[in-house]
């Protein structure tokens, strides 16, 4: 199908992005990458009357270690995540995870930011965040604010952004040199959306297990992390009965949900044997490449 | 002309847009709602890339915008202003994808050829990417792009040969 009537507007810097949504509220849309509005367009979900163009937005761009936090300009695509050496060596969480993104041609194009406002529940970035205990800053005309991750995704499709914000970055804190990561995803074809996936973070300390963070794509309405089956994992070496008791307490942890292709039942079974994979990538002593 | 403007913030009538297409610099008037496809095909006759699902999941429309590639029904018009768009017509016509095009003859990589400009975009920065990309790599890679006559075996065969020629060309070339 064909997008419906809109205007279309592509201001260079950030104020004027935020002036148009302060006068258009509801009626405007942002365009980051785009990758999802426009699909969406096309289909008709969306008929917003203005689009805001944010790619010359030169403040939303670029990425760089600032203080102790390595910060993702919003505007900043899955590809160059993928190939960023900063992010390799800082956040290699997210090295792990962009090649799942879509496809080339869409992760040229689609942005951190775009993929983080929209929190789709099977996307990548926004269980990323969670694990990693990224930051969200937003900016309106009345001025900025941070939103930990934790607090920013609400419900399906739904954040703590307000209507009249933009996402102008996220922060993840530097990862410490005993970090150890781990991701990874079922996808019925490479590139599509997870049925189930896992985004692990852990400290790795003489052999134990601290500070572990588990954030699941594709089990329900809203990106989630399994409190109780990090807790079972804190401060324990990895072993099989320790595997068994984690993916034991995930199970009656983990409310999932079912999708077209895949029963509640089956996604919490796939969502036991990401668990199980990820902790043993996280146990390897090289770097986790699931 | 896209700075906004208070009086007309919601004009929905056609903006003029500049953009270099094929190394050929061109000027047109554009509703904002037309994609970058409709446009190449409708407003400027090139009808190579094709329109599958118009909405990002089969790849037909893969074009490069600024030398990189992607989905041309994901991208409007209008968003290219002062950009460089590339088309199969214009890879095509550079030479520089002979081998490629080739290889998907010769190994019967083609049948009704809806798929193939497509499938030849996202193989060419494949090929500039990942020089020495493994069978399963390139699996993943095309795995963007639909082929609904092929059964895939022969684009990834055609692919993985020319990987390998250009390969061993390089070294060829290092040797002398």
């Amino acid at each position: 199908m064909k997008a419906p009537a809109f205007s279309y507007a592509r201001p260079s810097r950030l104020a004027d992005v935020l002036a148009l949504l302060e006068r258009h509220g509801d009626d405007a849309r942002l365009l980051a990458g785009g990758q999802t509005l426009m699909a969406t367009l096309n289909m008709r979900l969306s008929e917003p009357a203005l689009l805001i163009d944010m790619q010359s937005v030169t403040e939303l761009k670029g990425l760089q270690v600032s203080g102790k936090m390595l910060r993702i300009g919003a505007m900043v695509t899955h590809s160059e995540i993928e190939a960023s050496i900063l992010v390799a060596q800082h956040a290699p969480l997210l090295t792990l995870a962009a090649p799942h993104i879509a496809h080339r041609a869409i992760r040229n194009l689609g942005t951190f930011g775009g993929s983080i406002a929209y929190g789709d529940p099977a996307a990548e970035w926004p269980a990323c965040l969670l694990a990693l205990d990224g930051v969200v800053v937003a900016r309106s005309l009345a001025g900025e604010r941070r939103i930990a991750a934790c607090d920013f995704f609400t419900g399906l499709y739904a954040t703590a952004l307000a209507a009249n914000e933009v996402i102008v970055a996220c922060e993840i804190p530097l990862a410490p040199a005993d970090q150890r990561v781990a991701f990874d995803e079922l996808a019925r074809r490479h590139g599509d959306y997870a049925v189930v996936g896992l985004a692990a973070s852990a400290q790795w300390t003489q052999g134990k297990l601290d500070q572990v963070r588990l954030a699941w794509l594709g089990t329900g309405h809203m990106p989630l992390r399994s409190i109780a089956t990090e807790q079972v994992l804190q401060g324990q070496r990895l072993s099989d009965p320790l595997l068994a008791l984690a993916v034991l307490t995930l199970r009656n942890e983990l409310q999932t949900e079912a999708d077209l292709t895949h029963s509640a039942a089956a996604k919490q079974h796939l969502a036991g044997v990401m668990l199980r994979r990820c902790l043993k990538a996280l146990a390897a002593p090289a770097a986790a490449t699931v | 002309m896209n700075e906004p403007q208070d009086t007309d913030d919601l004009s929905t009538a056609a903006q003029t847009v500049s953009v270099t297409v094929n190394g050929m610099r061109t000027q047109h008037n554009v509703l904002p709602r037309t994609h970058l496809i409709d446009f190449l095909r409708e407003d400027l006759g090139l009808k190579g890339s094709h329109l599958g699902c118009e909405h990002g999941v089969c790849g037909a429309c893969t074009v490069r915008l600024d030398g990189q590639i992607v989905r041309g029904c994901l991208v409007l018009a209008v968003q290219t202003d002062g950009r460089q768009v590339e088309t199969i017509e214009g890879l095509s016509d550079s030479g520089s994808i002979r081998d490629l095009q080739q290889a998907f003859i010769r190994h019967n990589a083609l049948q009704c050829g809806f798929c193939t400009s497509g499938m030849l975009m996202a193989a060419t920065e494949l090929l500039q990417t990942k020089p020495q990309a493994r069978r399963e790599e390139v699996r993943e890679w095309m795995s963007g792009n639909y082929c609904r006559c092929t059964g895939y075996q022969a684009i990834v065969d055609a692919i993985c040969e020319v990987l390998a020629a250009r390969e061993s060309a390089r070294h060829a070339g290092a040797a002398a």
